[in-house]
């Protein structure tokens, strides 16, 4: 399968840097696949999980909180706010995230409500979903 | 003439000092490793945030956008942010990034320009009150953090951008020291708001943005500028430490040299004693 150059990048961390066959990304409106020969798409990340198909099919799952995806024809770059491999996260992170988007919920005011909710109800559903 | 036992003093306070030093010296060498990693893995994310950057603002087109990317339109009132270390030993390190504030701010004053000041770290401060003591707006301490991460980047850069929206500021300028080598580093001025960027990529596609440009470069703005705070504050790390290094490494050569020196002249001093308590003692039987 064709590959592409992928690259996770957090600020004080590479996570991600080679061909891979796709890319799944949580963007903001809606979550997709990047294969090789995306179309050039930018947009912004919402909390979630990234999957990633290495060149050797092998499949990683990495967890970002918000950041940017640049997908071009040089390759896809996700600059993530903050990246933790799958296996490293453990139900007490997840919960800690949870409780700090309670708190940003409650402080927040009318304008960064809407955002502030929607993160948290997504890190709900993340964690949900890591239970199963 | 100093005594002997004034001499023996000597050489043992120059030989404390000395350990002190050179204990200095590679405490600064590990944590300058440590400082030198963080800045290296802190790049291609700062690199890439400029490149997506540079890509976003190369689609926008001239003069529109955010105030963040095209600035207020006036040059009139410049915010200097300086960041130096906080603790001294350790050479010109912080000298260097003030007098490099310092040459611009005056040259801003003589363009009439109105000129406010944040300092980052605490020697900067000590020295720059002496001159700008009313332009400083805030002095914020980084002596608390063990650990610069991009959290700690974060709060500076959401207070410069308050300030920006309040229109405190037109130009905002960072100064720090950016690390070469462990011998060589440069005291830096880089543009923040608003952004210098690289020269536009004419070939750059067309690209489709989910959602739309103006929201992602309103979302990206503000991120950018606390990556280059942060990226300045890690450089800085690494100076100060590269600094310390040097300057401690000298200290400790100067401190042997002095011991060498003293411990010479400790030991003609003995010589010169016996000597003479040797011609008192022959003179002596000779007389008899």
């Amino acid at each position: 399968m064709a590959t592409f150059h992928f690259e996770l990048v957090s600020p004080d961390k590479v996570l991600f840097n080679g061909p891979a066959q796709a890319v799944l990304v949580p963007g903001n409106e809606g979550d997709f696949q990047v294969l090789s020969d995306h179309a050039p798409v930018m947009t912004s990340v919402r909390p979630g999980v990234v999957g990633i198909d290495d060149a050797r099919g092998k499949h990683h799952r990495v967890f970002v909180r918000g950041g940017f995806a640049d997908a071009s024809k040089n390759g896809v770059i996700l600059l993530a706010e903050t990246a933790i491999p799958f296996e490293e996260l453990s139900a007490e992170e997840l919960s800690q995230e949870i409780r700090n988007a309670e708190e940003d919920v409650a402080d927040a005011n009318d304008d960064q409500k809407r955002l502030a909710q929607e993160k948290l109800d997504r890190l709900r559903e993340l964690k949900d979903a890591i239970k199963l | 003439m100093p005594s002997l036992k004034d001499l023996r003093n000597r050489i043992a306070s120059v030989k404390s000092t000395q350990k002190i030093t050179k204990a200095m010296q590679m405490v600064a060498v590990s944590k300058l490793r440590r400082a030198q990693a963080a800045v290296e893995a802190a790049r291609p994310y700062a690199e890439r945030v400029e490149s997506v950057l540079t890509n976003l603002a190369g689609a926008a087109a001239d003069g529109q956008g955010p105030r963040l990317l095209v600035g207020s339109g006036s040059s009139q009132t410049h915010l200097l942010v300086v960041c130096t270390g906080e603790r001294g030993l350790c050479g010109a390190f912080n000298t260097a990034i003030v007098r490099l504030a310092r040459e611009k701010a005056n040259a801003l004053a003589a363009e009439g320009k109105t000129i406010k000041i944040i300092c980052v770290g605490k020697k900067g401060y000590d020295q720059l009150r002496r001159t700008h003591e009313k332009q400083i707006l805030e002095m914020i301490d980084l002596r608390a953090v063990r650990a610069i991460t991009y959290e700690t980047a974060q709060p500076i850069a959401e207070k410069i951008i308050a300030l920006f929206d309040n229109a405190e500021f037109d130009v905002c300028t960072l100064f720090y020291s950016r690390f070469r080598s462990v011998i060589s580093q440069i005291p830096t001025a880089q543009q923040l708001i608003p952004p210098e960027l690289g020269a536009k990529d004419e070939r750059a596609p067309v690209y489709d943005y989910e959602p739309d440009e103006g929201e992602i470069l309103t979302q990206l703005l503000p991120r950018a500028v606390a990556v280059r705070i942060y990226r300045a504050l890690l450089e800085n790390a690494a100076s100060f430490f590269g600094a310390q290094m040097s300057a401690m490494d000298n200290a400790t050569r100067n401190a042997g040299e002095m011991v060498k020196k003293y411990t010479l002249r400790y030991n003609r001093t003995r010589q010169a004693m016996i000597t003479k308590e040797l011609i008192e003692i022959i003179s002596g039987a000779e007389a008899l």
